[in-house]
């Protein structure tokens, strides 16, 4: 069994996971239920970089724009009266994919550093757009008025509920992306990461796999988005904010790259540890700092690699 | 006669002003082996990497099995038949051997938009390409990561690969390039295997290889082809001989 420890992994943590809303209860600490939902929210995003970051070797360094267009079209929709949750994540998803799709039509024609500078070009545009637009809120932002509505099937306004969606949503998107790096599709991207000159001399143009799986990154990005703004209930430019780029980066990087499961682990650990330390010292980000540059130097296959040691999927 | 599988006319390429490619004239028939031969720094990578489509020529044409290719970039040409091997070694290291050839048969398998089943899982890419690493002499090596094969095994792995796209045209970039002795006389031994059942370019170093295998040798000199005949006609030639293999 090659993936069998980092499977295992996996299991563990969304066991532990699913025990959290009892175990806060218990201990009349229903603050966790909200970090650690924060938290798998975070992963979705993770876990969608890595397809195209860790298989597909594109250093995206805007991810947040996806947040923040699966956001915007949640709370543009409730503006007008649209509260059908269904339509809703739909619209964040398309959206998001189509934003994809003409920031991946430009970028992934570059490759280096050139695809980081258009990747956050284009992120920071649209930052900026969101400041600029007063009737949603602007540089301010606006409160999201009434969470996405599921007809009485789920309740987001039930913490717990909302909860264990984003738990099984996690799980799913997880499995997709798991599936979709082994598949046909998957091979080809890693292939063209892993060696592009022989890629292309066996007979693949690498461009549209790229473009299609950076298009699929964004729309599940999109989605954390959507869940992002139904977490927090208020919208602000501040989501697609370069540093938001940056978080969702380094959970990948932490827990290490083309694993699936590794940037679940980063967003755990990176959420987990910022929220302990500012409790504890507002100078958390001195020790915050210095943790993550250790683990990347030491642990060159991130926390992840720690755990289950096998080679990465490359 | 019947039409060269593949004709170039008066290719050329130049970096600056080093002219690497110069008005270039080459015919390969059908199922020959043509052995491109040269001295370091001739141009026969650089030849090479315009046949394949890796690099755009400045002038001249390339037509090949009745069309003109010279537009066609890399992965337009393997579908129409190319295959390479590059003298740098070039393998996909952190894949098995198998998972390599079984990618190479995938490219050629129509489109790669599936998404669902594990490539890994599917006969129809995992047989054809475990039956290409026996042919190469590398079945019981399919499950090493490409990384842990030697230098001539990941030699024979390119090769494989090269053959698992069905090419009508091999494209060989010095293939025994920094084989021992004994491995370089099995790989040898396979290309004579291949010669005939393929057409093939070879650019060799190597003269036992290139005399034992080749049907005609073209010689290349800065950049300029300077004889091209059988292997007897190009021993015999005076100005090779000056030039290149070092008599006077
Ligand atoms: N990308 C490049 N840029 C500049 N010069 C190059 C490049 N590639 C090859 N050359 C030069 O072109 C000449 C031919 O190189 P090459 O085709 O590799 O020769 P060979 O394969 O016969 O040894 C050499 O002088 C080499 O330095
Ligand atoms: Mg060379």
């Amino acid at each position: 069994m090659r993936h069998g420890r980092r499977a295992i992994v996996f299991l563990g943590l969304v066991l532990l996971l699913a025990a959290v809303p009892p175990a806060a209860a218990l201990l009349g600490q229903p603050f966790y239920v909200d970090l650690l939902r924060r938290v798998m929210i975070f992963a979705i995003a993770a876990v969608s970089l890595d397809l195209i970051l860790g298989y597909g070797g594109m250093v995206s360094f805007g991810h947040a724009a996806y947040l923040g267009v699966g956001a915007y079209a949640v709370t543009i929709l409730a503006v007008y009266g649209v509260h059908n949750g269904v339509l809703q994540w739909a619209a964040a998803v398309g959206a998001s994919m189509l934003l994809a799709a003409a920031i991946g039509a430009v970028s992934i024609r570059t490759s280096g550093i050139y695809f980081i500078m258009i990747t956050l070009a284009f992120t920071q545009m649209l930052y900026y757009l969101g400041i600029s637009l007063d009737v949603y809120g602007g540089d301010n932002g606006m409160r999201l008025p009434m969470r996405s509505q599921f007809g009485g099937l789920i309740d987001l306004g039930n913490g717990t509920e909302f909860y264990y969606l984003v738990l099984g949503l996690l799980v799913l998107v997880v499995l997709f992306v798991r599936r979709l790096v082994d598949s046909r599709f998957g091979m080809v991207i890693r292939a063209a990461k892993s060696n592009e000159p022989r890629t292309r001399a066996i007979g693949f143009s690498p461009y549209p796999y790229r473009l299609a799986a950076f298009v699929i990154s964004g729309g599940i990005c999109g989605l954390a988005g959507a869940l992002l703004i139904n977490h927090t209930a208020y919208l602000t430019p501040d989501l697609m904010h370069w540093t938001r780029s940056g978080d969702i980066l380094f959970m990948v990087v932490l827990g290490g790259m083309a694993s699936t499961v590794g940037p679940v682990l980063g967003a755990l650990v990176l959420l987990v540890l910022e929220n302990a330390l500012s409790n504890w010292t507002e100078h958390w980000q001195i020790i915050l700092g210095p943790f993550l540059v250790l683990v990347v130097l030491f642990a060159r296959r991130g926390l992840g690699g720690l755990l289950w040691r096998e080679e990465r999927d490359g | 006669m019947a039409e060269p599988l593949l004709e170039v006319r008066g290719l050329s390429k130049s970096f600056g002003a080093l002219s690497a490619t110069d008005q270039v004239e080459l015919d390969v028939l059908e199922g020959e082996t043509h052995a491109i031969i040269g001295p370091n720094g001739a141009g026969k990578t650089t030849l090479i990497g315009q046949l394949a489509g890796d690099l755009r020529p400045d002038a001249g044409r390339i037509r090949f099995a009745g069309e003109d290719i010279t537009a066609l970039d890399a992965p337009a040409r393997s579908r129409r038949g190319f295959a390479r091997s590059f003298q740098i070694t070039s393998v996909y290291r952190d894949f098995t051997a198998l998972d390599n050839v079984a990618l190479a048969v995938q490219a050629h398998a129509g489109h790669s938009f599936r998404f669902w089943r594990a490539a890994r899982g599917d006969e129809a890419l995992r047989a054809p390409a475990r039956a290409v690493l026996e042919e190469v002499g590398l079945g019981a090596r399919a499950e090493v990561p490409a990384a842990n094969l030697a230098h001539g095994e990941q030699r024979q792995l390119e090769i494989a690969m090269a053959l698992a796209t069905k090419p009508r045209l091999l494209l060989l970039d010095e293939p025994v390039a920094g084989m021992g002795a004994e491995e370089s006389q099995r790989m040898v031994r396979f290309l004579a295997t291949l010669k005939g059942r393929e057409t093939m370019i070879l650019v060799e170093h190597d003269m036992d290889a290139v005399f034992t295998l080749a049907d005609r040798i073209s010689v290349l000199v800065y950049g300029r082809i300077i004889a091209t005949g059988t292997p007897a006609e190009i021993r015999a030639n005076a100005e090779v001989r000056a030039a290149y293999l070092g008599e006077d």
